[in-house]
């Protein structure tokens, strides 16, 4: 496609244009946030959430919701901290907890699809299950002290003067990938489909079933990744981990300019979205003087903001391109 | 000769619905290069065959040849794959890809592992400019009108190389130029060997461009004709039914006499809606019954939406007892006494999971406002009043709506609106679906209020039901009111029909 300034741009433009006016704010009132490592901190502190809502994002453009996505987390840490615990190899670990995530996504996907279910209630209902099932496991922290993931967690990669961490890279692989996978596939073109308007999509013989379904493992992939890379970053396992992140994946998916009701925005969108998130953060952090309480205020504010704009700009399409409906 | 044989055969379709019969051994024979219109009012079961050939519904009973070789299609992947496409009435693409998209999604054209975007765009190009369509299709489709999406919607349908192409009302939202831009490609691919089903409610359209043509009725198969040798007269008695051909049968209720002209309580000058209804004017007097006869989606529901300020009107006047009002929301119109009860009972009509009398009192509750509570007490008096007024049954007040009959639920509707005490009802379709006995019983209410002084705007599609009732008959053809005529003795259900079909009968 071409990249010309086409209105469907507009919503990442502004997310995109907001990222660096908060950027330049910071930059201009405090000493030291203009430096590339706050940038790059800004990827390392946030590379789980950035994979977590790559999934979000195939999940909302398609119109569902999954709010599964942080317990899953919590249940690959702690299973992967007792497995280890229990002197298993990484070898093996890794395999078995990128399986929990697209194991519950295939169920869960196949509830919304057979029974004609809301995403919703079937990922609240997978969100308290996996939640659950990391208690069940154990209700401490389990610490872990496994040479690879600590190499994994403290691995520094130089980038002249400054650093990134590995999780940083899988990230970008994922963010890399999931942007092929939305705009060089049928699978990615069938879920744009399918969140612009189902009904047209089943009409125009689109494979809907199926595509739901992976658009769910796909999510519980992500999040079972993000939740390995969770646990890179905190060394343990326990049951409170990332508890409430889908709703920041959430926000930042909304603030990355992707329609709550499917069918339009990108996951470089989402991308942005999250270190909007971080830079709100580390904006706090520098202030030194607010609550850290303040973050979930800027969050709450920008997204209704955001809700608000994408309202107008969808009341403003709509009356355009109305159509005479069937008397 | 082939053309002998149809391409396409349908055969002894039967579909049944959980309580409904829609099809009933209907047929179907399309031969090859011709344009065959599928005749039929709303209900009739045109959408429910399209649906069958196109595999989003299964058949119970019948069979479906191509080519001589009997199908079974169970999806609309299926249909698309043997050459079965489908335009439908309201666009079904996805607004929010592109125009390219929407011609490949399903189809796209992989190259080396990806979707090769270049050559898809390419390749649209050049399908849309075969129907001399030149835009830019790297835009979204949403960003284009309604015709030039219907046109992507045939290319599309096109591009699986087609065989037979279905075009439900394909014309419903276009201007005339439109139209004409639209049968410069239907002859096109009629040239090029197409079945092409046409379903339309604009005759004129129906008589340019189709050759021949099926009529449905309730689900049935009524026949199948040559478009030029059926009279427009005979297809639209063939299309509303035999038993309404009858001369002026049983008048048990005479209409309300004449009493002189009297006060206006509404009228409308110029009224009117782009792509909804033409201008119009009408004229509603005290104390009398206005008919409104047409065939479904002729603009009648939509005029009275204007009445009602359900919608709002792009050009036009109202006054209501000779003063203008804007009415721009029911809220303003039932201010000034008006009430309107929808066709769609369901839907715009009652509230299932409320009972009989929280259903009744509703718009009364609502004029008064939602702060100024009526005492419960009062409420079931006026209810139970009502119930006994209008024969309610059952007659329990607090039974929820939902586990009423048509007929009942009609009737609580009715209620609520007269609870209001309107100068003037406009109820559409108020008999549809209801058993004979309650039609008796709406239509005495009906004559009894414009006794005393109601004036009543009554939309029916049953003919007799009009006559039967009303002082004055406004026509709709093709969204615009295109006569009023007197009720009169000697006028006959013909004449109306004469006037609905238009031309020469």
């Amino acid at each position: 496609m071409s990249w010309q300034l086409n209105k469907k741009y507009y919503p990442l433009l502004i997310t995109f244009g907001l990222f660096i006016l908060m950027f330049l704010y910071g930059s201009i009132n405090y000493t030291g946030f203009s430096s590339p490592q706050v940038v790059l901190n800004l990827f390392i502190d946030n590379a789980f959430l950035i994979i977590v809502a790559v999934g979000m994002t195939f999940v909302i453009l398609s119109g569902g919701i999954d709010l599964s996505v942080g317990s899953v987390i919590a249940l690959t840490s702690m299973v992967t901290a007792s497995l280890l615990q229990a002197n298993i190899s990484p070898i093996i670990v890794i395999p078995i907890a990128l399986l929990i995530g697209p194991i519950l996504g295939v169920i869960m996907g196949s509830l919304i699809h057979f029974y004609n279910l809301q995403p919703f209630i079937v990922t609240l209902a997978g969100m308290f299950l996996a939640r659950g099932l990391s208690y069940v496991i154990s209700v401490e922290t389990i610490a872990i002290s496994h040479p690879f993931f600590q190499f994994m967690a403290n691995t520094k990669i130089h980038l002249g003067n400054f650093y990134i961490s590995i999780s940083v890279l899988i990230a970008i692989v994922v963010v890399v990938a999931a942007i092929f996978l939305a705009h060089y596939t049928k699978f990615g073109r069938n879920v744009y489909a399918i969140g612009g308007n189902e009904q047209s999509a089943l009409l125009m013989g689109l494979p809907v079933g199926k595509t739901k379904i992976l658009i769910y493992t796909l999510s519980g992939f992500c999040s079972s990744l993000a939740g390995l890379v969770f646990t890179f970053y905190m060394l343990s396992g326990y049951g409170l981990h990332a508890n409430g992140l889908e709703l920041d994946a959430i926000a930042a998916v909304v603030i990355g300019g992707t329609l709550l009701t499917g069918g339009i925005g990108y996951v470089a969108g989402s991308v942005i979205g999250v270190l909007i998130l971080g830079v709100i953060q580390t904006l706090i952090v520098f202030e030194g003087t607010l609550s850290s309480w303040w973050t979930k205020i800027a969050i709450g504010v920008l997204l209704l903001l955001f809700i608000v704009f994408q309202r107008l700009s969808s009341v403003r399409g709509r009356s355009k391109t109305g159509l005479i409906s069937e008397h | 000769m082939e053309k002998h044989f149809p391409k396409l055969e349908m055969k002894g379709i039967t579909k049944t619905f959980p309580g409904v019969k829609a099809l009933s051994n209907v047929s179907l024979r399309l031969f090859p290069g011709e344009v065959h219109a599928l005749m039929g009012e709303n209900g009739a079961g045109k959408s429910t065959l399209i649906k069958v050939l196109t595999g989003v519904y299964t058949k119970d009973e019948g069979t479906v040849t191509l080519d001589g070789k009997p199908v079974e299609v169970s999806t609309p992947l299926e249909a698309q794959n043997l050459g079965i496409s489908t335009v439908y009435q309201e666009v079904n693409l996805c607004s929010n890809l592109s125009v390219v998209e929407n011609i490949f999604i399903g189809r796209e054209i992989i190259k080396r592992g990806r979707i090769d975007w270049k050559e898809m765009n390419r390749r649209a190009k050049e399908l849309l400019t075969e129907l001399n369509l030149d835009i830019d299709v790297s835009k979204t489709l949403g960003s284009y009108s309604v015709a030039i999406q219907q046109m992507v919607a045939i290319v599309r349908a096109l591009n699986v190389k087609a065989k037979v192409l279905i075009l439900d009302e394909p014309t419903s939202s276009l201007d005339l130029n439109e139209v004409q831009q639209l049968f410069a490609t239907i002859r096109k691919l009629k040239k090029d060997g197409l079945c092409i089903v046409f379903i339309s409610h604009f005759l004129d359209q129906i008589y340019e461009i189709t050759d021949r043509l099926t009529v449905l009725r309730n689900g049935e198969w009524i026949g199948e004709y040559k478009t030029q040798s059926l009279p427009r007269y005979e297809l639209i008695s063939k299309m509303i039914g035999k038993e309404f051909i009858d001369s002026k049968s049983i008048n048990e209720n005479p209409v309300a006499e004449n009493k002189g002209v009297s006060e206006t309580v509404m009228e409308a000058a110029q009224l009117s809606k782009a792509g909804n209804i033409h201008p119009f004017n009408l004229e509603l007097r005290k104390g009398e019954i206005m008919g409104l006869a047409g065939l479904l989606g002729s603009g009648r529901s939509e005029l009275a939406r204007l009445l009602f300020g359900a919608d709002k009107a792009d050009s036009g006047t109202i006054k209501v007892k000779g003063k203008k009002v804007h009415l721009n929301s029911p809220k303003q119109a039932i201010a000034h006494n008006i009430a309107f009860s929808s066709e769609n009972r369901k839907s715009e009509g009652i509230i299932g999971d409320l009972s009989i009398r929280e259903n009744m009192i509703l718009a009364l509750q609502g004029r008064q406002g939602w702060f100024n509570y009526m005492p419960r007490k009062q409420q079931e008096e006026i209810v139970d009043e009502y119930i006994k007024l209008l024969n309610i049954n059952p007659p329990n007040p607090e039974q929820l709506i939902k586990n009423l009959s048509g007929g009942n639920q009609q009737k609580v509707l009715l209620a609520r609106w007269l609870l209001t005490n309107p100068d003037l009802l406009i109820l559409d379709e108020p008999t549809r679906g209801i058993d004979i006995g309650a039609k008796a019983e709406i239509q005495k209410l009906m004559v009894s209020l414009s006794e005393k002084g109601m004036s009543i705007l009554f939309i029916s599609s049953e003919l007799e039901e009009i006559l039967r009732t009303c002082k004055r008959i406004s026509v709709l053809r093709d969204r615009e009111k295109v006569s009023e005529l007197e009720n009169r003795e000697h006028i006959t259900q013909q004449d109306i029909m004469r006037e609905i079909a238009g031309g020469v009968g």
